[in-house]
């Protein structure tokens, strides 16, 4: 129906926007009725998605002409801008960012090392940066996912950690079965995104390799690739941040430094 | 560090002192407990009795003074041995999944040491759960259940106990079961002890000097009946 309206391209995508908003806007009302408050927070992130990704957008197009190893610094910068968006979800954890920003880039930056190297990815920047940048993004979620759990976690069991404490044992034992947990919990996303593949979803990669003439088996399994390319990272990306943060909510004298209100 | 295992002084705090933001916790504690001496700390809700004993095992960090534990200052002993010679029983008992032995098992296995079953034995005889090793822990009382967590904090065979109102998460009977099991504990093997509690009865039943704390300062000590009496 909007084609109707708009006729240039640029039109109609703003105005599809409009429309995809409105409709995250119903539920942020939705929401509001039952007292839960997501408005600053979600227009917040609307708003700074949309100028983020026109703005990618625009260097994208610059950057199709530009050098291939240009695409490692976009890469690089998109690594510490998840490390600075995921460190949020950590609140009260000493070096959050530090951690999130090592294990992104240790977790994707290796996945997309090694694939390109091996010819999985293509080194032309039209396909490296999209990839990479998916595998980034994943890893960023992954790796919120798993330090708002470990955090919530070792809040809440504050009296199981310190007893531990208490009874002698060491510092990165006593947090063990959260780590654990963050971890599991951080991979469902990405196992479930695995499993449901071409049943529940059909992904927009593939949508768009098709609708650039790819051959139909070559594009779902291309799509497979990638989704096996996230898992990898993300799982690397969780299992190093998990295994960093968990030293890191203890001082040198073995106290644990995550407390209610500090 | 290791430390020394025969001295009479068991534990000596020394200006010890926290802050917080600018709050004051605790503020120039100063006391010391000779070996098998039971001091109770007392005071309002609030004043600081639990901060002034977390900081006695370094679960805190003073933020002034220290703590000398049988003549060692503990800044330089090491983190784990330090708790396991000052033994905590906190205010709910906080069990490990599992059965009563895996509990009891727990500090010893943490140096790499098994428990062994007789030990474990006369540990629940006790606190009065002989035949209960095998029990989960899911299905034991309150009382069941803090008798169990002082069991597993004398597996570690600490130089001095420090409980943290054990009894004030416990019903009547439950309080009067706990109670009984650390008297018996502490009086038959002479163990130093230090106990937070709100209950000045309790104190005087199971102490024999006292320090009453007020806004972070220890306002009065000495021998339990006068100090609360006073």
């Amino acid at each position: 129906m909007l084609r109707l309206f708009f006729h240039s391209q640029l039109q109609l995508g703003f105005a599809q926007a409009l429309v995809a908003a409105l409709s995250a806007l119903v539920v942020i009302v939705l929401a509001r009725r039952r007292g839960i408050h997501l408005e600053s927070e979600t227009v917040i992130a609307m708003v700074r998605g949309l100028v983020q990704i026109i703005a990618v957008g625009s260097i994208l197009v610059i950057l199709l002409r530009a050098p291939r190893w240009t695409s490692g610094i976009l890469l690089a910068a998109m690594i510490v801008a998840a490390g600075a968006t995921s460190a949020r979800r950590a609140k009260g954890i000493p070096e959050a960012f530090r951690v999130s920003a090592w294990a992104i880039a240790f977790g994707a930056g290796s996945i997309i090392a090694l694939m390109t190297s091996l010819g999985v990815i293509d080194t032309a920047i039209t396909s490296l940066v999209p990839v990479g940048s998916m595998l980034i993004a994943n890893a960023m979620n992954t790796n919120s996912l798993a330090l708002n759990r470990f955090r919530s976690d070792v809040l809440s069991h504050i009296g199981e950690i310190e007893t531990a404490l208490a009874l002698g044992a060491e510092a990165r034992n006593s947090v063990s079965p959260y780590v654990q947990a963050s971890f599991e919990a951080s991979l469902i996303p990405a196992i479930d995104s695995l499993r449901s593949l071409g049943i529940v979803w059909i992904p927009g990669l593939m949508a768009g390799m098709l609708l650039s003439g790819a051959r139909p088996v070559y594009a779902a399994i291309y799509q497979f690739v990638v989704l096996a390319m996230i898992f990898a990272s993300s799982g690397l990306t969780s299992l190093i941040s998990t295994m960093l943060i968990r030293g890191r909510v203890f001082s040198p004298a073995e106290q644990l430094l995550l407390q209610p209100g500090r | 560090m290791c430390i020394p295992p025969n001295s009479s002084v068991v534990l000596r705090a020394e200006h010890l002192g926290r802050t917080v933001h600018n709050k004051i916790l605790i503020q120039d504690a100063n006391f010391e407990l000779q070996k098998g001496e039971v001091l109770a700390i007392t005071g309002p809700s609030g004043s600081g009795k639990t901060s002034l004993l977390r900081l006695l095992n370094r679960l805190d960090e003073p933020t002034s003074g220290t703590v000398f534990v049988a003549g060692v200052d503990y800044r330089h002993i090491e983190p784990r041995e330090l708790r396991r010679k000052l033994g905590m029983v906190t205010q709910r008992p906080y069990l490990f999944p599992g059965s009563v032995a895996d509990n009891l098992r727990f500090g010893p296995a943490q140096r790499g040491e098994t428990l062994p079953p007789e030990a474990m034995e006369e540990l629940l005889t006790q606190v009065g759960l002989k035949d209960y090793a095998g029990r989960d822990v899911a299905n034991l009382s309150g009382g069941e259940a803090q008798r169990v967590s002082v069991a597993r904090t004398l597996a570690n065979s600490p130089l001095a106990l420090l409980l943290d109102e054990p009894t004030s998460a416990s019903d009547e009977a439950a309080k009067l079961e706990v109670e009984s099991a650390i008297q018996k504990v502490v009086r038959g093997q002479g163990l130093t002890c230090v106990m937070v509690t709100h209950d000045v009865a309790q104190a005087v039943r199971l102490a024999s000097r006292a320090l009453v704390v007020e806004g972070g300062r220890i306002v009065r000590a000495g021998p339990v009946r006068e100090v609360l009496r006073a």
